[in-house]
């Protein structure tokens, strides 16, 4: 292979001619983003800052004292939302991972689980969440059974891990039927098991592919652990809304969903950062 | 040869670098009407990444390139509109899955040059048929052998009726018994005229159609001039390797 080293090349006076254009056409691009979003943002905040309603809205949502004042209630609550979710998640991505490969197993000792994994995920995707977490939150403790905990947040903790299971399964399932199918060939051929196929080629590629789904439904999780203040356990959202009953302010609830989107922002870079990784890492060079 | 006309395109003291790593250097060439040029080499020569400058799918870091007298290599110039005039064929078809043959075959006729549904297929049909693809119109490309796909992939391209047609290894992916059906076709367009720049691995074909063989090594052109010469009594020693090496004895 020949070496591939400069031979003192230096740009033509045209290449120098053509940078000059490209940066010159890249200002522009960036002027003319600016502008954009300068005229839109600005014109949205006009409209609402302008509006007649304006200062009583500023009043009831944007109070700061409101929000200074039930601060430190509503960052107690939220540690609890921010418990749930850390507790949720990995049992969520194993639950439903786990339901995904029984779907895909073709031993027939599993042909029974496999029902069960279908009915599943029909059944927990048709009921509403909220119902889970009364089912749960209410239901279970109401049974009186010896050994079981009795604490609320449990058994929520629980009905969102059996409702998300059964979504994220699906987002699996998707992700592992998109890998091609001469990939499973190749590694049959290679005298791998179904379940080492599975384990080693299957999954670490369907499981790349479905970052963007899978974090959409954490999103919704994060979310979702609000759901909870229905049982009046005292998270974010109940004691955002507890404030607002005895003060008739909801700047609390503005403060909560502030801290909502500010859970959801880094999680978001996480995945972007590790998809670009993966990309730069695998198709490097190619087109 | 046609050295005596205007060119099609020329390409002057092109340069392409992936970071430190230069991948065309100082390459020229001029393609005229009716030329056939065969672009020859080791992978990692250059080939692909020249064909590829030249439908400006690469941004290129030095050198100019016309089309028609034209610069098309200039910022300014919107490579779709250069695009348009020229076809490219790649060594894995390509082919949109999702869409049969026959609206592989339109689907630039129709949203690109704004050609009426019913013209553009027609066209399409009439290419089909002619390169023996008539019973598999209304299928979709997954169902077709490699050497279909590849045929069906050259007709997408001829679909336009491009001034300029750039054929990456066409071949290469192919099973040898298919290649020839391929390059019977690629026969046919050099003998009726159509300018085309090739990269290719067929000594042979390219002794037989080239009106010009390139020889690419370390992203330079080394060796240029017609097939008898550069294929059969080359000047330079790396071609001579490179041919030793490629040719069975």
């Amino acid at each position: 292979m020949t070496v591939r080293e400069d031979r003192g090349w230096s740009p033509s006076p045209r290449e120098l001619q053509r940078r000059r254009t490209r940066a010159l056409l890249a200002r522009r691009r960036v002027l003319v983003a600016t502008v954009a979003t300068v005229v839109v943002i600005g014109g949205l905040a006009a409209v609402v800052l302008l509006s007649p309603g304006w200062p009583r809205v500023h009043a009831l949502f944007f109070s700061w004292d409101d929000a200074r004042d039930a601060l430190p209630d509503l960052v107690k609550g939220f540690w609890i939302n921010v418990k749930m979710f850390l507790v949720a998640e990995p049992l969520i991505l194993v639950l439903g991972l786990a339901i995904a490969l029984v779907r895909q197993a073709r031993s027939p000792y599993l042909v029974p689980l496999r029902g069960l994994a279908v009915v599943y995920t029909d059944v927990v995707r048709g009921v509403p969440t909220l119902l889970l977490v009364f089912l749960f939150g209410l239901g279970v403790p109401a049974l009186k059974l010896a050994g079981l905990p009795k604490d609320p947040f449990v058994w929520a903790t629980a009905a969102l891990v059996i409702s998300y299971s059964a979504y994220v399964a699906e987002v699996f399932r998707a992700g592992i039927e998109s890998v091609h199918p001469s990939q499973v060939l190749s590694a049959e051929a290679l005298a791998l098991s179904r379940v080492q196929t599975m384990r080693h080629v299957v999954v670490p590629q369907a499981v790349r592919r479905v970052v963007p789904p899978l974090l959409n439904d954490f999103v919704s999780l994060q979310k979702d652990t609000a759901l909870v203040a229905s049982l009046s356990i005292f998270d974010v959202l109940f004691t955002a809304r507890d404030y607002a009953n005895y003060n008739y302010n909801y700047a609390p609830l503005v403060v909560a969903a502030v801290f909502f989107v500010a859970m959801t922002i880094p999680l978001a870079r996480l995945c972007d950062w590790l998809a670009v990784r993966l990309a730069r890492r695998e198709r490097a060079g190619a087109l | 040869m046609s050295a005596t006309s205007a060119p099609v395109m020329e390409v002057r003291g092109l340069r392409k670098a992936y970071g430190d790593r230069v991948v065309l250097d100082d390459v020229s060439l001029s393609i005229g009407a009716g030329d056939v040029v065969c672009l020859i080499g080791a992978s990692g020569s250059g080939k692909s990444t020249l064909l590829r400058c030249l439908e400006l799918l690469e941004d290129i870091d030095d050198g100019v390139i016309e089309l028609d007298g034209r610069e098309v290599s200039d910022p300014m110039v919107d490579p779709r509109e250069v695009r348009r005039s020229i076809g490219m064929v790649f060594q894995a078809y390509n082919l949109f899955p999702h869409l049969t043959v026959l609206a592989n075959c339109t689907l630039a006729p129709r949203r690109v040059h704004g050609v009426a549904k019913a013209e553009a297929e027609a066209r399409a049909r009439e290419l089909l048929v002619r390169f023996g693809l008539g019973d598999h119109v209304d299928k979709h490309p997954d169902r077709l052998s490699g050497g279909q796909q590849q045929r069906a992939a050259l007709v997408r391209a001829l679909c336009t009726s491009p001034r300029l047609l750039l054929l990456d290894e066409i071949t290469a992916a192919l099973d040898p018994e298919l290649v020839g059906e391929v390059l019977d076709i690629v026969r046919d367009l050099a003998a009726g005229g159509t300018t085309m720049v090739l990269a290719t691995h067929e000594m042979g074909f390219a002794r037989e159609i080239a009106t010009r063989v390139c020889f690419l090594d370390g992203g330079r052109i080394i060796e240029s001039g017609p097939p008898d010469e550069v294929l059969v009594a080359p000047k330079e020693p790396r071609t001579r390797e490179f041919l030793r090496r490629v040719l069975p004895q």
